[in-house]
């Protein structure tokens, strides 16, 4: 397989597919984090709020790294990609732009997109950008500590009690269809995968699903069969959702947004 | 949970052996020793200690809301995780804190079930709005030294667990000094608009602030007993004075003014700071939960706790459920 050392090393199509790629990376890890993050001080207990919050500071911390590379591929410094893009300029999937919910939301929320995580990081180990595989191996050693902690909150919420089943089942069935939505095909998905640069969504879907079905089983919870991909996060049409997260974000900032903060 | 299942006996004055108990007691605290969870101790000092400890808690988490508040609105990705961190160390420290609690036979339930019923006290400072930007970075500057201040010196009392606790936290706030100090440095050396935010915020936090580490010696009840047991080694005013020392200056090397009405000013005869007196029933009033943001604070806690029970009921039943694994050797 042809590797790409650096940021001078593509260009053209594959430049843009590789780009792409990494926005949809930084965005749903900024995006999930940011609302992670606003569980700080009001979880359920002192020690799933530190958890969370170490959660949410890995998250915002990858997409500093990865906007960095995108830095490097020529798109703005990483703050400005974080702060000053328009709301359809951001490449997230729905699954992480959804309001925190309850506790049941957020940890249901965080499995699914830790089985994703996990199996895209491990592809991205082998991927053809040299400086995204080393990304990938470095990431890969918090990302194991995230996928326990969401394994340890869904195998003891989905069955411990009437009410927590319940809860958990509804996060499922809420969720279910945002989750399909992180596997969405985007025109350059095709000249990435032959790139190197990464595997093909489905492929990844079927890992995917192939973990959390037996985890489901072992948590008495179900899958909903007629779940339908909820799409458009990966080319920037989002629900209103994410403008109101991004005014959020973005309230101080733009005070004054050429100001050091 | 830790619980301490202390055996009562003979702590209070008038029961059999106490005065040579306290006398040897009172003994090891003047040798230095520090008193730990099953040792003898007078009914007086435990429940003190209790009742520090459980207000100290009390106001790490209740001092997470105004700055966590600020977390979705920080203006740059390093402040943004500076600041999760920041917060998510004052939660840690609340529960470093009612573990310290517990040693001395209080559940962490009961502890915060009085918080939130109002019954419970918290920091001053934490009964305020952090209304902008710039009051995050005056609280996690001013507020924190003034903590740090307090907190070293109780780090050298008497209780081993809680003294052990503060040294930890003291480290963790050292941290949190300097990210309030280079934010506050960012917003002095800023735009006119950053400026302003900042002598605005100074100008808002300066009464909480000179009434951080409580009355004045003239009217603190607590002291005497407290320093005598090794738990406080300093007055509010002493602790005051130290503060003030620090950071009056770095406060005029930032180009910010201190609010003309405290007339403060360096004595040199002294080599302490003069200023006119807060208002201390004011205080004693924000205290007891009569503050600008005391309904939002205990409003939000209480949202917190009522929304989190069913998860902390499943943990349990979980726990209940899980099987201990028999060795097969």
């Amino acid at each position: 397989m042809t590797t790409f050392a650096n940021a001078e090393s593509v260009a053209g199509e594959v430049k843009d597919a590789l780009i792409d790629l990494i926005y949809r990376l930084a965005d749903d890890d900024l995006i999930l984090g940011h609302r992670n993050s606003v569980w700080t001080g009001l979880a359920p207990i002192l020690e799933a709020d530190i958890a969370m919050s170490s959660l949410a500071q890995d998250e915002i911390g990858q997409a500093v790294a990865y906007y960095t590379l995108l830095h490097e591929l020529g798109e703005d410094d990483p703050d400005t990609l974080a702060f000053a893009r328009g709301v359809e300029d951001y490449r997230c999937a729905s699954l992480t732009v959804l309001d925190r919910g309850d506790w049941a939301f957020t940890t249901v929320r965080q499995y699914f997109y830790d089985v994703y995580k996990t199996h895209r990081l491990a592809a991205l180990t082998e991927s053809a950008y040299v400086p995204l595989a080393q990304l990938a191996r470095k990431v890969r050693g918090e990302q194991k500590y995230h996928m326990m902690h969401s394994r340890m909150w869904v195998s003891r919420l989905g069955d411990a009690t009437d009410e927590s089943h319940q809860r958990m089942q509804a996060a499922v069935d809420a969720l279910y269809g945002h989750a399909l939505g992180l596997f969405e095909p985007t025109p350059h998905e095709a000249v990435a995968v032959e790139a190197g640069f990464c595997v093909a969504e489905a492929d990844l879907l079927a890992a995917w699903r192939a973990e959390v079905e037996p985890m489901f089983e072992q948590a008495g919870l179900t899958s909903p069969g007629d779940a339908k991909p909820v799409y458009g996060g990966r080319r920037g049409a989002h629900a209103a959702e994410l403008q109101t997260l991004l005014d959020e974000m973005q309230q101080v900032y733009r005070l004054e947004p050429t100001a050091a903060w | 949970m830790i619980r301490c299942d202390h055996v009562v006996t003979n702590d209070k004055p008038g029961d059999p052996g106490y005065d040579e108990n306290l006398a040897a007691f009172e003994a090891r605290i003047a040798r230095g020793d520090k008193v730990e969870p099953g040792d003898w101790m007078p009914d007086a000092y435990r429940q003190q200690l209790i009742r520090l400890i459980h207000v100290h808690a009390n106001s790490e988490i209740c001092g997470a809301l105004p700055e966590g508040g600020w977390i979705p609105h920080a203006p740059s990705l390093k402040r943004k995780l500076a600041l999760v961190a920041k917060v998510q160390d004052e939660v840690g420290h609340a529960q470093l804190l009612y573990r310290a609690a517990e040693t001395l036979g209080k559940p962490r339930e009961e502890m915060i079930e009085e918080l939130i019923a109002g019954k419970a006290k918290y920091s001053n400072v934490f009964h305020y709005h952090a209304e902008t930007w710039a009051d995050v970075a005056i609280i996690a500057w001013l507020i924190d030294a003034g903590a740090i201040v307090n907190q070293r010196m109780m780090a050298e009392g008497s209780y081993g667990p809680y003294s052990r606790a503060l040294k930890r936290i003291c480290y963790e706030e050292a941290f949190h000094l300097t990210h309030g100090y280079d934010m506050c440095i960012t917003l002095a050396h800023g735009t006119t608009l950053q400026r302003d935010m900042l002598q605005d915020a100074l100008n808002r936090w300066w009464e909480p602030i000179m009434m951080f580490h409580g009355p004045s010696d003239k009217e603190s009840k607590h002291n005497e007993i407290l320093m005598k047991w090794g738990v406080k080694l300093k007055s509010n005013d002493q602790q005051r004075q130290e503060f003030l020392k620090q950071y009056v200056p770095k406060i005029g090397e930032l180009g910010l003014t201190i609010p003309e009405k405290w007339n403060l000013r360096f004595d040199e005869a002294t080599g302490e700071y003069l200023y006119a007196e807060p208002n201390w029933e004011e205080f004693i009033n924000v205290v007891r939960g009569n503050g600008p943001a005391s309904a939002l604070r205990l409003r939000t806690r209480k949202m917190a706790h009522d929304d989190g029970l069913w998860v902390r009921e499943a943990l349990e039943s979980a726990a209940r459920d899980e099987r201990v694994p028999v060795s097969v050797n």
